[in-house]
């Protein structure tokens, strides 16, 4: 779908006219993020954030291709061939350090981007496919992320794959057979690197694929705003092209900036010191922790200490084990189930008084899980990775609901044009070709 | 003076409509920055493209270094230079006197053998052992291989044969046998490369 | 429906967490008891604040220190460390000609096969080789050393917390343990085989200090070997070891990065000019 008022694309010249009538690509993209995409006029830079995530995409594919070209998938010197590509290869170390740092900076721009949907309420009618699709390309990043780790396979490598394909194994009756057929054999070895290489260069190719189906579902309803006002006419929107495609490029050069300050002067910050040494099956870190961004998430898989069992008789129903990685999944699975939560028919956190605290206390919930998630099993970070745990599901399963119920929601602005201007000549309601289609 | 206006195409119109000095600045500013990034995209590609160049492990192997004290005159060996064979052979006089009374004027690539040797040192022969025509390792090298109506090289791929001085004479191949870049480090060393 | 389910499964979540969590000791049930060794939290010592010429991002490698650290390495660390990363090609990076990085791979004995029978033998190290491990293997390096492996050195300070600075303080750091320690930690005493050392993340480390004596080098170049220069050397050198591109990649970030600064701001002035004839209000 698209605005009455958008423009059409028209061939220049012979030639993209006879493109326009075989394959219409330049009228695709034109329509995508050209000026054929009437887009809100009031987005502010947290709507940078999906281009953005888009060029780390790009980015993450072009750098892992050429590392593909210089690494092997083998434990005897896939740790080895690592270092070739720093010392040997030309610009090997920029191709790896972009690519290392890429998957952070990736993981930052989507962190961002789904907490604008969360403070925006993206996720509400009718945009709740462009959500679901979110959350999968985020769970397929976390895949992908996760099995890239392994490649270098140093210590951090092997024992996060070691600890992680070891969730698998705590599925009651099947998960010692499926942790085993994970790994294709006892232990991280050959042929667990293998797939995890043969998977890591597939999955990306396979996330662009919902990527586009993302922005394809973005297309139909159009993009959220702050506001959350639907767009009601002409004079609430202007097109992608020049405007967002001007604003997407400076926010793009903000992002190379610190992106390169990263890779160029602390390429190895994000990362664990314990992966520089190659892996040993024989000897575990002090500390085995997960790259950063999943940090809050393994906080949640380790806040389940004890058994779950019937009170006074000692009967288990489910190991604490267990229930870590149901919580640690359920976390994210619990995104998909947004849209049908928080009913609230305001979407705009800044109209939403209540929801705008709880959505703070949330930010703070997050952060603790965020410090739980790399620090050493003792206390006091399990009884508070417990309690943020706890605050986690109580935000989703149940704030959220109640306060949809119960909030009274701030005045909303008549139209997006009022936001922005103060006022709103209302008369082009009146004019039929501007009518909300 | 935007709000009078009602949308973005007519404000456009508007601004362009300011005066030609607004315009002029207009186009500036904003070809610059699609110039910057377009110089930004390009240089991008700079790494891009020679990280397919060899690395430094294998330019480090681009120099050979080889022992030929043990080749008897008659006697050929096959080495690796650059991933490659290598033949150096040790003419004996009647190969040599067989490659001089070849007269060069006849041949298809005009070589004699003293081109194609270091001088004072014409009976060691050093060769590429790749074919000129398709890059098959030509027979010849060790003992008992057929070497050929000319007593030198013969490629089993499609019928080439080089003569003693590792000249083609007859079959597809197009040139000569290529005569790698060396030098006699001492007098039974040669470094390749 | 979907409320009413969600609601349930949340207060479910909730309560199985904070009741669980709030009995005394149950989260050690699972995980195991992992109370932080007090000695270690006392008396370990973070390294030294030390400064290096490769500091910073207008650093640069000292070809002269780099070369006393590789003399350091050789006479010192050698006999027991392996540096398997690294190339003897790449010595010329640092300086010396290729004749000379001939002359020191040729010191080095490598693995190889005698080209008449074919058995395993060593040969002399060529450029194109990697220095080698002075054990065949790690049993070999176990056994020779109370069971404990003397680690590869090519990226030590990369895979150390505290890095170059670190690995100074670990050389210069070996003490006798400070009787405060034994008197409140008798268990803290370092055990046979191993050496009190506060830098050292268990502060028992089983390497015996390899640097003692002042001169216990002889540098080329005149300067004075005394345990800190020898210490301070070597730590440049591994640092050097653990990533020859560092020079590079900063000077490569450097001239980059101000471009991008520069494209940024037309950037900016582009999105403004783009911008001015709409925003209205703002």
């Amino acid at each position: 779908m698209s605005f009455p008022w958008a423009k059409q694309y028209e061939p220049a010249n012979d030639f993209t006219k006879f493109l326009d009538e075989k394959l219409p690509l330049p009228r695709f993209v034109y329509n995508a993020v050209g000026a054929g995409y009437p887009v809100p006029r009031n987005l502010n830079y947290f709507w940078n954030f999906g281009v953005l995530a888009g060029f780390c995409l790009v980015l993450q594919i072009i750098t892992g291709v050429v590392l593909a070209m210089h690494y092997a998938a083998d434990a005897t010197v896939a740790f080895d061939k690592v270092e070739h590509i720093m010392r040997d290869v030309n610009y090997g170390w920029l191709m790896r350090y972009a690519h290392a740092n890429g998957a952070s900076f990736f993981f930052m721009v989507i962190y961002l981007h789904i907490f604008r949907g969360f403070f925006y309420s993206s996720y509400k009618a009718p945009r709740e496919m462009i959500w679901l699709l979110g959350v999968t390309i985020f769970l397929l990043m976390m895949a992908t992320a996760f099995m890239g780790y392994v490649l270098p396979w140093g210590q951090m490598s092997f024992w996060g794959a070691k600890v992680i394909t070891g969730l698998f194994g705590a599925i009651p009756l099947v998960g010692e057979p499926l942790q085993i057929w994970l790994l294709g054999g006892y232990a991280p070895d050959d042929a667990a690197l293998n797939r995890f290489f043969s998977l890591h260069f597939l999955l990306p190719f396979v996330i662009a694929g919902v990527v586009i189906l993302h922005i394809w579902a973005l297309h139909i309803p159009g993009s959220s705003n702050p506001t959350g006002v639907e767009i009601k006419s002409e004079s609430d929107t202007v097109p992608f092209h020049p405007y967002y495609t001007a604003k997407d490029g400076f926010g793009l050069g903000v992002f190379l900036i610190l992106f390169s300050i990263v890779v160029f002067y602390l390429p190895t910050m994000l990362g664990h010191a314990e992966n520089y040494i190659p892996a040993n099956p024989l000897s575990t870190p002090a500390l085995i922790v997960p790259e950063w961004y999943f940090y809050p998430f393994y906080a949640i898989l380790r806040a389940f200490t004890i058994d779950v069992t019937i009170p006074f008789t000692g009967i288990v129903l489910i190991k604490a084990q267990l229930l870590g990685v149901i919580a640690m999944f359920a976390s994210i699975l619990i995104w998909f189930f947004l849209p049908w939560l928080d009913k609230s028919p305001v979407r705009s956190g800044h109209y939403r008084p209540l929801f705008r605290k709880f959505f703070y206390v949330f930010l703070l919930c997050m952060a603790i899980l965020f410090v739980c998630g790399g620090a050493p099993a003792y206390e006091p970070y399990i009884m508070l990775s417990q309690i943020a745990t706890a605050y986690y599901f109580l935000h989703f399963l149940v704030i959220l609901p109640i306060v949809s119920s119960i909030e009274q929601p701030k005045e909303l602005p008549f139209s997006i044009t009022e936001a922005v201007l103060g006022k709103d000549d209302k008369s082009v309601l009146d004019k039929p070709a501007a009518a909300k289609a | 003076m935007a709000e009078t206006t009602g949308t973005a195409e007519t404000q456009e119109l508007a601004a362009e409509a300011g005066g030609e000095e607004g315009v002029r600045r207009r186009d500036f500013i904003n070809i610059a920055a699609i110039s910057a990034g377009g110089v930004g995209g390009l240089t991008v590609l700079y790494p891009l493209v020679s990280q397919m160049a060899p690395s430094k492990d294998v330019l480090a192997e681009s120099t050979t270094e080889l022992d030929i004290s043990s080749v008897e005159p008659g006697q050929a060996i096959k080495a690796i230079f650059r991933k490659q064979p290598v033949f150096v052979r040790n003419l004996t006089p009647d190969e040599i006197a067989e490659a001089n009374a070849t007269p060069v004027g006849d041949l298809r690539d005009q070589e004699s053998l003293a081109d194609r040797t270091k001088e004072g040192r014409e009976n060691i022969l050093v060769t590429m052992g790749v074919c000129t025509h398709l890059g098959c390792v030509p027979l010849g090298a060790a003992e008992g291989e057929n070497k050929g109506e000319y007593n030198g090289y013969f490629c089993p791929c499609h019928g080439s044969h080089y003569d003693t001085a590792g000249r083609i004479r007859k079959g597809p191949a197009p040139t000569n046998l290529v005569v790698p870049e060396y030098e006699f480090a001492s007098d039974t060393v040669i470094r390749i490369g | 429906m979907i409320r009413i389910g969600a609601l349930a499964l949340g207060f479910f979540f909730f309560a199985t967490v904070i009741f669980w969590s709030f009995i005394p000791g149950a989260y050690t049930h699972f995980f195991g008891e992992h109370p932080p060794k007090a000695a270690e939290k006392v008396f370990h010592l973070e390294p030294k604040d030390v400064s290096f010429s490769f500091d910073g991002p207008f650093g640069s490698w000292d070809a002269q220190q780099l070369q006393r650290g590789l003399k350091v390495y050789k006479e010192t660390c050698a006999a027991c460390h392996s540096l398997e990363q690294v190339s003897f090609r790449s010595l010329s990076e640092i300086g010396y000609t290729e004749a000379e990085v001939k002359a020191i791979a040729a010191e080095f004995t490598v693995p190889g096969v005698n080209p008449d029978t074919g058995e395993a033998e060593g040969r002399p190290g060529l450029p194109t080789d990697k220095f080698p491990s002075p054990y065949a293997n790690d049993i070999a390096a176990a056994a020779a050393n109370n069971n404990a492996i003397p680690p590869d050195l090519s990226l030590m300070p990369k895979a150390r917390k505290g890095g170059a600075p670190y690995i100074y303080s670990l050389l210069t750091g070996y003490q006798d343990p400070p009787a405060e320690l034994l008197q409140k930690y008798p268990e803290a005493k370092p055990g046979p085989g191993l050496n009190y050392n506060p830098y050292f993340k268990n502060l028992n480390i089983a390497m015996v200090a390899p640097l003692t004596v002042d001169g216990q080098v002889t540098y080329d170049d005149g300067t004075e070997a005394t345990v800190d220069q020898m210490a301070k050397d070597v730590s440049a050198f591994l640092s050097w070891t653990a990533e020859p591109t560092m020079i590079e990649r900063k000077r490569t970030g450097f001239w980059w990065i101000g471009f991008l600064i520069f494209a940024t701001i037309l950037a900016y002035l582009s999105k403004k000019q783009v911008w001015s004839s709409i925003k209205g209000k703002d």
